[in-house]
């Protein structure tokens, strides 16, 4: 195992254990007001300071890790759930009228980034968590779609494809038996991505206003309330951000590390 | 190549159309009447029929379909509910900050990409690699938003060197505008200019192994001419790809950076817009970003075939 | 003296030993063959001439050139002696030249970067070596890109890059083994031309002896990265020493001796058969144009015979075996097994398909690496009504593992523990497995090293004998097909030009086709009399 796969491991795991202990515990309740010890830097007793409420940073930034993996999660299978039948589909019947309509509405599909859904379904719905795993959810199924078919259509290609064909199996069965558990790895390692990817656009979505509302914490809506004390009280727009850039940073590392590990090539290699 | 070119421009035509209705359809479903909003519960009947019909409202929807793409070829955009002052004049103004901005952002990330990542296939394995790999691993992490931040809490809080916000504007001169969006392009550039380098890193370690390479090398090339008279050029392909793909997120990213700027860009416009239920102007802006996506990766599929001349022998 | 002299050449690469004390030595004029099976290090012994290995790569001895040793050397020394004194042509001129560059460039750019001449004088020469292998630039203008052109004209530019500057010494690699047999004779001829007209020195690597005797002055024979034996060729064929060089030469003209057949009821039926492949419409508003891949083709195969099918690339055989299994549907004629369509309406019949089974080329590419071999072997039992289970389905996979030489027990490894002949075995297996009554061999032993050859041939003999296997063989290799078939059809441009009794049809051929064919395949001597 590379060290990158460890280093990304441990990070991911890290911030994965915070999200899953806000939970049952946190240092302080992460709404509770406390207007007398507002801005305090981080000390003893608040390990992240606090912020212009008063409120522990610590226990917004545990509870805020939910909010973002949650998202980013959801995204990620929605765009898994769609995307990669839909570019099994187009695979298997490339070349037809159906891989022409899947590609065309992919390419469709990246036309509009992940903000600029968020900003249509924000105008029509008003705004919220829900808008902001939609707007994601929606970017990724593309980038599914695209790149399974990409590693399916060199799969069919093979011999052993042909193999099953001349042994009577279908479209469908192939893809199930033998196209996509070759394209799992592929899978994997572009889902620790597009994870990471979610984690940024949440926050950015949350920054703006077009993602979760007071009072569920955020890391995102953390730093836009920081904004205009950066001056005087850094640690508010620090604290955030590194933990943003932590988990992210531990998922690409993660993927990459996935994707030297999961590599046939390199495994038998090795071997 | 013209046949190439003419192929690829009907399917921007298409991709137009199809986004378009999209569009058109979501704001469609929008709860409520714009005209009853603007004036409010105790409206008479006939003043919001008036404002209907100035509005263009009072007609089936297709018909005000027809109505907003034809006006948009012809540079009208409607009238914005909330000012009753021409959205295409609002989006104007706007644009003037929003897309020097993002072009300004585009410039940056490949000037800085394209050397980082052809040193890094250079040097792969050693030191140098490592540590550019390292930063771009640590660039492609950083939300643009905040590293806008920390910028503005360094360059413009503590050094003093720009402005922590605001646009001089264009009429200043060139120089004063470039120096407001210094600082914004930045911010964009940076996280893009990270994924860059690892993409152009990438494509042309993956040249390097390729049979002409070798071909080249036992020309008597060196190691660094076969690179840059035979990599660099094929390693363009993936890059241009991904050049495209990031002036969408460049566009997109634009819209959260001005908001840390304080800059009067499109993002500004659409989130008031949003505030305002100023429906119409939403409708435009994201209409004039997926015209800008499409057209730009239209543009990307006309470098390829200048790139690739078996795209250009090809139908 | 001579002009190249390897003396106990060794070279490891990343503490692995890829070379053993090798020696070699080429003289002006001369063509020196190294040839051996794969991982013989043949291709890794240019390489170290070029000064090109991998990265981790140590070398020991001594490399002269023309006196001076070329181990020292610094690289901006190698960069200045490569493609100046020293040419190099590769294997895969598919992928050999830049995509994006034109041929002219290219070939210019060897001069160039020597700075021989001028770009003018520069341009003059590049047309004129152009012209010198067979691509004149009123047919082949210098602003030709290489996708315009055929595998055999690239190959021609890349020779043209090799000698613009006339070296002394020419290395190729594989220079014709991904080539069509007339286009490999060509090429050969080529190669052969210019090294007495420049008297160059021609170091060829290949593991076709067949070419090697035929082309060479002096022979080197490797394995492992060891030297086995060494000579000039009429002597060193007429005196092989080692068993190894002998093995080798025997193998590769293998011969197998097939039972007789039981003639009887016609199996297969092809009946006119059209395949015609959609073209990219040429203007918006145009119609598609056509590619007729198999035109007019008919032929009866009876139960219990073996019928070979050969042509070089392109010529619609590969096609042909895809709409006989069904997997494509044809624009016209019929394809009957046992009397019934192999298509029916639209959709591939697979009473039929149950009687077929094929095994292709790539051993490598046969299998998914994710499946153990029982289930890789049974997977044709999905053409069955009932499923086999239990202890039937271990007794016949037992059965034919054991029938194509391997044990029971490698039932339950993976495809990735096994070589490339143990895999081609497995696909054997695989295809026999529910008892077919027509196999199709799609160039099944075309990537094996001989010896591996010529054991699966013993194997598919022995299998003849004991199942009564009628199969179709398809391949471009005309000693494999003339020794593993009763029967052959000679196909060229989709249709079929010649069939017959393969014996006669090799010793008597009537087709002009057919006759440059055999003319091209370079033979193998008769070594089996004076070995003996």
């Amino acid at each position: 195992m590379s060290r990158s796969l460890i280093l990304g491991a441990s990070l991911s795991s890290l911030v994965l254990l915070a999200a899953a202990i806000s939970f049952v515990w946190t240092p302080y309740d992460y709404a509770a007001l406390n207007i007398p010890g507002k801005l305090q830097p981080p000390n003893a007793q608040h390990w992240f300071g606090t912020d212009h409420f008063g409120r522990d940073m610590f226990s917004m930034i545990m509870v805020g890790a939910r909010t973002s993996i949650a998202v980013a999660l959801v995204a990620v299978g929605i765009g898994m759930a769609l995307g990669v039948p839909l570019g099994l589909t187009a695979a298997a019947r490339k070349g037809s009228w159906l891989d022409e309509l899947i590609m065309r509405g992919n390419d469709l599909v990246f036309a509009f980034p992940s903000l600029v859904i968020a900003i249509l379904i924000t105008a029509v719905f008003g705004a919220g968590a829900i808008n902001a795993i939609i707007a994601i959810g929606i970017f990724n199924i593309p980038v599914f779609a695209r790149i399974t078919r990409g590693a399916a259509l060199s799969l069919w290609e093979r011999e052993f494809i042909l193999a099953a064909r001349v042994s009577g199996k279908g479209a469908a069965r192939i893809s199930a038996e033998h196209i996509l558990p070759n394209v799992a790895n592929l899978l994997i390692v572009q889902g620790t991505i597009q994870f990471s990817l979610g984690i940024l656009a949440e926050a950015g979505l949350s920054y703006v206003g077009l993602g979760a509302q007071p009072p569920t914490p955020s890391w995102g809506r953390m730093l836009a309330d920081a904004q205009t004390m950066v001056s005087f009280a850094p640690h508010l727009a620090l604290i955030p951000g590194l933990a943003i850039i932590v988990t992210v940073l531990g998922l690409n590392l993660l993927g990459d590390g996935l994707r030297d590990w999961l590599d046939p090539r390199i495994r038998v290699a090795r071997a | 190549m013209l046949r190439y070119a003419l192929k690829r421009l009907i399917s921007l035509v298409i991709s137009l159309a199809v986004a378009s209705v999209v569009i058109f359809a979501v704001i469609e479903v929008a709860p409520g009447d714009p005209a009853s909003f603007m004036l409010g519960v105790n409206a008479q009947e006939d003043t919001l029929a008036a404002l209907r019909a100035e509005l263009g409202l009072d007609v089936s929807k297709l018909q005000r379909y027809f109505n907003w793409v034809g006006g948009m070829m012809v540079g009208d955009f409607g009238t914005s509910y909330t000012y009753r002052t021409p959205v295409s004049q609002m989006i104007a103004d706007r644009l003037w900050v929003s897309l020097p901005l993002a072009l300004y952002a585009l410039t940056l990330s490949t000037a800085i990409a394209f050397p980082v990542g052809i040193y890094a296939a250079a040097r792969r394995g050693k030191p140098g690699d490592l540590t550019v790999m390292g930063a771009t691993q640590l660039g492609i992490a950083v939300p643009n938003f905040w590293f806008a931040m920390m910028l503005v809490l360094i360059f413009a809080i503590n050094l003093r060197w720009f402005n922590a916000g605001g646009f001089a504007g264009w009429d200043k001169g060139l120089w004063a505008g470039l120096h407001s969006l210094t600082l914004p392009a930045i911010a964009l550039a940076w996280p893009q200019a990270a994924i860059l380098a690892r993409v152009m890193r990438s494509s042309l370690l993956d040249i390097l192994g390729e049979d002409f390479m070798r071909t080249a090398r036992a020309k008597g090339l060196s190691r660094r001419q076969a690179l840059w008279r035979h990599g660099v050029r094929n390693a363009l392909i993936p890059v241009l790809t991904i050049i495209g793909l990031q002036f969408s997120f460049l566009l997109a990213g634009s819209i959260i950076i001005e908001q840390v700027f304080y800059l009067p860009g499109l993002g500004r416009l659409v989130f008031q817009a949003i505030s305002a239920r100023d429906l119409i102007v939403v409708e435009s802006v994201v209409m004039l970003l997926v015209f800008a996506v499409i057209t730009v990766n239209f543009l990307v599929d006309l470098a390829y075939a200048a790139v690739d001349p078996r795209l250009r022998s090809r139908t | 003296m001579s002009l190249l002299e390897i003396k106990n050449l060794s070279l490891s690469i990343h503490g692995t030993d890829i070379l053993k004390q090798v020696n070699l030595s080429i003289a002006p004029g001369q063509i020196v063959a190294v040839t051996g099976e794969s991982g013989s290090g043949k291709s890794m012994t240019a390489l170290a001439v070029m000064q090109l290995l991998p990265d981790g790569a140590k070398t020991a001895g001594a490399i002269r050139l023309n006196g001076s040793d070329m181990l020292g050397r610094n690289e901006n020394d190698m960069c200045a002696l490569r493609g100046a004194a020293i040419g190099m042509v590769f294997q895969e001129p598919m992928t050999a030249l830049n995509p994006v560059k034109t041929i002219g460039d290219q070939v210019m750019e060897t001069i160039l970067i020597h700075k021989a001449m001028p770009p003018r004088q520069a341009r003059d020469r590049a047309e004129e070596v152009l012209t010198r292998v067979g691509l004149p630039p009123d047919r082949f203008p210098l602003s030709r890109f290489p996708h315009e052109l055929s595998g055999g004209q690239r190959q021609r530019v890349v020779i043209a890059m090799a000698i613009a500057l006339r070296p002394k010494l020419l290395i190729a690699d594989e220079p014709t083994t991904a080539l069509d047999v007339t286009t490999q004779a060509q090429i050969l001829k080529l190669l052969k031309g210019l090294v007495s007209e420049y008297d160059m020195g021609l170091l060829m690597i290949t593991h076709d002896l067949a070419v090697v005797a035929d082309m060479a002055d002096q022979i080197v024979v490797m394995r492992h990265g060891e030297m086995v034996e060494s000579g000039a060729t009429g002597h060193l064929l007429q005196h092989m020493k080692h068993p190894y060089t002998r093995m080798l030469f025997e193998a590769s003209g293998h011969q197998v001796y097939l039972p007789e057949p039981a003639q009887s009821r016609p199996l297969l039926e092809v009946t006119n058969v059209v395949r015609d492949y959609r073209l990219p419409r040429k203007g918006l508003f145009e119609k598609p144009g056509h590619h007729r891949a198999v035109n007019q083709v008919s032929f009866t195969l009876n139960c219990g015979e073996r019928l070979g099918l050969v042509g070089e690339s392109g010529c619609g055989k590969s096609t042909l075996t895809k709409a006989i299994l069904g997997l494509e549907e044809v624009q016209g004629g019929d394809i009957r097994l046992d009397g019934q369509p192999v298509f029916s309406g639209h959709k591939p019949n697979l009473a039929v398909r149950r009687k077929m089974q094929v095994v292709f080329q790539d051993p490598y590419g046969s299998f998914n690496p994710r499946h153990r071999v029982a289930r890789l072997i049974t997977e044709p039992f999905h053409l069955l009504d009932a499923p086999v289970t239990g202890s039937e389905r271990q007794d016949r996979i037992a059965e034919m593992l054991t029938a194509v030489g391997l044990s029971p027990d490698d039932a339950g490894k993976y495809i990735h523990e096994f070589s490339g002949g143990q895999r081609q075995r497995i696909a054997i297996a695989r295809a026999l497995i529910i008892r077919p009554e027509l196999i199709l061999f799609d160039e099944a032993v075309s990537a094996l090293d001989v010896s591996v050859r010529a054991q699966i041939l013993d194997l598919l003999a022995e299998l003849c004998e004991a199942y009564e296997l009628t199969y179709l063989f398809i391949s471009h290799d005309l000693s494999v097909v003339r020794t593993i078939t009763d029967r052959v059809m000679v196909m060229q441009a989709g249709k079929i030009v010649e069939e017959g009794d393969t014996d006669s049809v090799f010793s008597d051929p009537q087709h002009q086709y057919t006759k440059d064919l055999i003319n091209a395949a370079p033979v193998l001597p008769d070594i089996g009399r004076d070995v003996a």
